[in-house]
């Protein structure tokens, strides 16, 4: 090493993990990507409105069970605001999953898994498998003769696939945690994730643009 | 019911009266697949409006091109 190859000193703002940490997420996410006011032409298109819809069925379904949360299980068999806020629950949980199935087939046909958006396609698909057992194990929380039903049903169904024996289906102690503590953090959590990756890469484009941006990238090339 | 619709009283009656929730389900049965008629219509609408969501113009085209 001769005299001139010193490591140079780090300055304060190096040296703190706070401004490091600001520095890679302005880089990842400056603030024009991660809210933007304008959009490309292509997603002036209904089927671009259903991943909104199912975040704001997310919304309703987190604010709703909260209240149901905090008076309770069974708080919902007695009153007619607990049958309220247990219809809205529901509800919007039908129209979370259908507008996350029209969501999921959209995406599924543009292949909006290209142009490096493979990470993006990844936390969607696993929240969808996640949020299905968030569904179920709601359903084991009613307090009914329902949820006595299907969590017997399932115990059968889950132990006959060698997976009953990491969780007790018929623990409705344990079904409830999962369902309104560890499930739906994780649901949030990866949605968030899924919202800040579609911010950082943008929204894929339809194959005949990307066909077209290629073929004017070849041409670019070959002239 | 008509009488009941048009005393306008239909906000005091729960859904459940109206489609009767308490029946024998219906289900569809072919061979191997079977599937209550609900969930199939819903899978049915779930079709219907994404083909329409491709198909309908979208309001108020104002973007970057």
């Amino acid at each position: 090493m001769s005299a001139g190859d010193v490591p140079r000193q780090r300055t304060a703002a190096e040296r703190s993990w706070t401004a490091r940490l600001r520095t890679r997420a302005e880089g990842a996410l400056p603030p024009e990507k991660l809210l933007p006011d304008r959009q490309p032409a292509y997603v002036a298109s209904w089927i671009y409105v259903f991943g909104a819809l199912t975040i704001a069925a997310l919304i309703t379904i987190v604010a709703s069970g909260m209240v149901l949360g905090l008076k309770g299980p069974a708080w919902w068999h007695v009153t007619g605001i607990g049958r309220f806020f247990n219809g809205i629950h529901l509800w919007s949980v039908e129209l979370f999953f259908f507008a996350m199935v029209v969501h999921l087939w959209g995406k599924f046909w543009m292949g909006a898994w290209r142009g490096g958006r493979s990470l993006t396609w990844v936390a969607g698909a696993v929240t969808f498998l996640i949020s299905i057992a968030t569904a179920f194990t709601g359903y084991l929380s009613q307090q009914n003769f329902d949820a006595q039903w299907i969590s017997t049903q399932a115990k059968d169904g889950l132990n006959s696939v060698g997976i009953g024996a990491f969780f007790n289906v018929t623990n409705f102690g344990q079904m409830y945690t999962f369902h309104v503590i560890l499930l739906p953090v994780a649901v949030v959590l990866l949605t968030a994730w899924h919202v800040l990756l579609v911010r950082r890469n943008g929204v894929v484009p339809p194959y005949v643009r990307a066909l077209a941006a290629e073929r004017a990238a070849r041409a670019e090339e070959r002239a | 019911m008509t009488a009941l619709l048009g005393r306008g009283a239909l906000a005091t009656v729960p859904l459940g009266a109206v489609f009767d929730l308490s029946g024998r389900p219906h289900y569809v049965h072919w061979h191997f697949f079977e599937m209550s008629v609900t969930n199939l219509l819903v899978i049915v609408l779930m079709i219907v409006v994404f083909v329409a969501a491709i198909l309908l113009p979208f309001p108020h085209r104002r973007a970057e091109p």
